[in-house]
């Protein structure tokens, strides 16, 4: 199963070192990490998703908590939340047909955000499911080189997640 | 404000902290901070090995109850204080480790002497630092102060660049407590917790106590016993709470686990409640979980969120400080009487052909055990021991009987042999007026007899008792009962103890038959220095009983009978 925590951690060197060694350390297996900035200086955001059941979520929550620079730790499984990934494709132009590349951007919301003369690539963002569905059709097509960001995720509704009552 | 090096701000902080000894070892990374130390009114140990360092402040500190402070240069001094770093890591232990790093600029070239000691240290530390900026060494010592001595106590390592200690700044002490965002160690206890595990213990008909190094860390001993007395419940200890409960209260059972006594294991396989107080069911003491007490609700009070359902799930949990649950108990729990259920328990000690092994009549033969006992006869109960690991420490916990926190000190979560001689130094140094024994393995002595020298050259005092059998005693008795006697690996020769002790000007003796230990432990006892008892004792000699590594915890293997090495029940001090 996945799970999708959110952790609001201190800005400083070497804290995403500190939570992937936790990761490592504890033999929790990462499908992906992302980090970025939050509205508060100082304070980073860090999206993990991790296979694992909701004990063992449980417990990696507690883990995080241990780390001094880690202030907030939200488990998203358990809350409704918007969750986009987002990915770049590489796909091949040469060798087959053109229109059948277009039509799957146009009927997938993919946006085509370079071209070559052998190659088109396009961007994809959406849930994870539909970035898989899209890359799923791009595949017999021939992808010659992706990325993806790794999933981001943030609760519904009017509540925030905050590092503030840290202060 | 007044104008100082880091090296300076350095020792004025561990002033500021009430630090009065530092134990270490020098080099060019941190010689600048060597150089400002003799400013201050700070004894440095130097001791023969960084490991030996970190042991030392561990002892220091679990036997004061203070921060101990290991120092030592960047590179290979940094990475010889790792085990000792695991180790206090492991049993939860306050240490500040400060290390010299390369100059700043030289950082990540692979300068002469460059390990990156905070990614080293990084799963074995509660925090670490790098600092690399003459105003960040208070802010960064403050914090490791804090962070080591709150919550769950544990190892910070704070790793200082040559051009920090040597860097000036204006600078005065901030006295403000230190705050930190991400860390509140000090959780409110809430009273639905506490409502819940109250049920649970009013309706407990056979319930036990399991207490841990938090009853030691809390300070919680009187709150214990008088809970215990209360409520009506046998308390078992693990290891590393030994000392927590007066072994010779009525309610004490003694050791749980894996080399605990048969009723006490029987007695939690047995309850209807298990009540873990600052314990984390390791698996040493847990045995197989999935046989675990499976009758028995669990209550689980630890300060450590990590904890709860970590290795056993809890039916109830309070996450908080261990002295002052008790008192909310104490102060709504009304007395109970569980006499059938301890009357229970007292008969299946009769099973076990208790005998009393100091009115035997003497085979001929030296056993660790009599030695342990007669140890503790002698010293009355009343002395701080410090043990080393394999058989020896297992006989410890189970023939010296200590009625006061504080008074054993060993390696139980990481197990590290060579332990027991430098953390005997750092106890002694604590509690100078303290009787303080190493007791120690023929193996692990020898894996940091280096410090016997630091021991005569700081004129301290311990006595080292030698428990030599030859052997990894603890790993042959694996291959005795578990790869069918192949001893691999286990024999042992040793130097001469006897010399060894006269090369470091220190007495030493030798002892091979009982009616001598008398007389040796006393004439050690009136030495003003550091005396080395090497005992002879039987050689395949092996410690029962024993839950084999991931056992049910009552598939217990057996003393043999008839046993020369059983107590009697009541064995009052
Ligand atoms: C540093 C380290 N290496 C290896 C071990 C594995 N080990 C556990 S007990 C033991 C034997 C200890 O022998 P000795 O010190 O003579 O004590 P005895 O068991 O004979 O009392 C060994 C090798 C360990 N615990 N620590
Ligand atoms: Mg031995």
């Amino acid at each position: 199963m996945h799970h999708t925590l959110v952790a609001l951690v201190e800005d400083k060197p070497g804290v995403l070192n500190r939570v992937a060694s936790l990761f490592r350390r504890r033999a929790f297996n990462i499908e992906s990490l992302t980090v970025g900035r939050t509205a508060e200086p100082g304070v980073s955001r860090m999206t993990i998703v991790i296979d694992s059941d909701q004990a063992s979520a449980e417990r990696v929550t507690a883990y995080l908590y241990k780390l001094v620079n880690v202030l907030q730790v939200e488990d998203l499984g358990a809350t409704p939340a918007v969750a986009r990934d987002l990915a770049l494709v590489k796909v091949t132009v040469a060798g087959h047909d053109r229109a059948a590349l277009l039509r799957v951007v146009d009927e997938t919301r993919a946006h085509i955000v370079d071209t070559g003369e052998q190659t088109m690539t396009l961007e994809i963002t959406g849930e994870p499911p539909h970035v898989d569905a899209v890359i799923g059709r791009l595949e017999p097509l021939g992808i010659i080189e992706m990325v993806r960001t790794g999933q981001v995720a943030m609760r519904r509704g009017d509540t925030a997640l905050s590092a503030a009552q840290c202060s | 404000m007044s104008k100082r090096t880091g090296s300076q701000i350095l020792w004025e902080c561990l002033v500021h902290e009430g630090v009065t000894t530092v134990f270490g070892y020098p080099g060019g990374a941190i010689l600048p901070a060597y150089d400002a130390m003799l400013d201050y009114p700070i004894r440095h140990v130097l001791v023969r090995h960084e490991q030996g360092a970190a042991h030392m402040a561990d002892g220091y500190a679990r036997a004061g109850g203070g921060v101990g402070v290991a120092i030592a240069t960047s590179g290979p001094g940094a990475t010889n204080l790792v085990t000792g770093i695991a180790t206090a890591m492991m049993d939860s232990s306050p240490l500040v480790c400060i290390t010299g790093q390369v100059p700043t600029k030289l950082i990540g070239y692979d300068a002469f002497q460059e390990t990156d000691i905070g990614g080293i240290t990084l799963p074995i530390t509660k925090h670490n630092y790098l600092v690399t900026r003459v105003n960040d060494i208070m802010p960064a010592l403050k914090e490791a102060f804090h962070l080591a001595k709150s919550g769950r106590p544990g190892p910070v390592l704070v790793d200082i660049t040559k051009d920090a200690q040597q860097a000036s700044a204006e600078w005065e002490w901030d006295p403000r407590p230190v705050k930190l965002r991400g860390y509140r160690p000090d959780r409110p206890i809430t009273s639905s917790d506490l409502a819940k595990a109250t049920a649970l213990i009013r309706a407990s008909r056979r319930p036990v106590i399991l207490a841990g190094q938090g009853v030691i860390q809390s300070g919680a001993m009187n709150e214990l016993v008088a809970f215990a007395e209360l409520v009506d419940a046998p308390v078992a200890l693990t290891l590393l709470g030994l000392g927590g409960v007066p072994a010779s209260h009525r309610l004490n059972l003694g050791m749980m686990g894996m080399h605990g006594e048969a009723w006490v294991n029987h007695a939690i396989q047995e309850a209807d409640l298990l009540m873990a107080f600052g314990m984390r069911f390791d698996d040493r003491v847990t045995g197989n979980t999935k046989t675990y007490a499976l009758h028995a609700k669990k209550l689980h009070v630890d300060i450590d969120p990590s904890e709860i359902n970590k290795n056993v799930a809890a039916d109830a949990a309070i996450v908080g400080d261990l002295r002052e649950t008790l008192k909310d108990f104490l102060d709504v729990l009304e007395p109970a009487d569980h006499g059938p259920w301890l009357a229970y328990i007292d008969s299946m000690k009769g099973d076990v052909a208790v005998r009393d092994i100091q009115n035997l009549p003497d085979s001929g033969h030296l056993y660790a055990a009599h030695v342990i006992n007669d140890i503790w006869r002698i010293t009355e109960g009343k002395a701080v021991v410090v043990t080393d690991v394999g058989q020896h420490q297992m006989w410890e916990a189970q023939y010296y009987h200590h009625e006061t926190p504080r008074s054993l000190i060993t390696s139980g979560g990481l197990g590290t042999m060579g332990f027991a001689l430098p953390a005997a130094i750092g106890a002694k140094i604590a509690r100078p007026n303290a009787e303080v024994w190493a007791i120690v393995g023929d193996g692990g002595f020898q894996m940091t007899q280096a410090e016997l020298t630091t021991a005569a050259q700081e004129g301290v005092k311990v006595n080292v008792a030698i428990i030599n059998n030859g052997y990894l005693g603890m790993v042959r008795q694996w291959q005795e009962f578990f790869y069918e006697r192949r001893y691999a690996a286990t024999p042992l020769r040793s130097p001469d103890f006897v010399k060894l002790a006269d090369a470091h000007g220190l007495a030493g003796f030798r002892v091979d038959a009982r009616p001598q230990v008398m007389d040796v432990v006393q004439q050690a006892r009136a030495t003003d220095s550091t005396v080395l008892i090497d005992f002879r004792v039987e050689q395949e000699d092996s410690v029962y009983p024993m839950v084999p590594a991931g056992a049910d915890l009552h598939a217990m293997i057996r003393r043999p009978e008839p046993s020369v090495l059983a107590e009697t029940g009541a064995d009052p001090i």
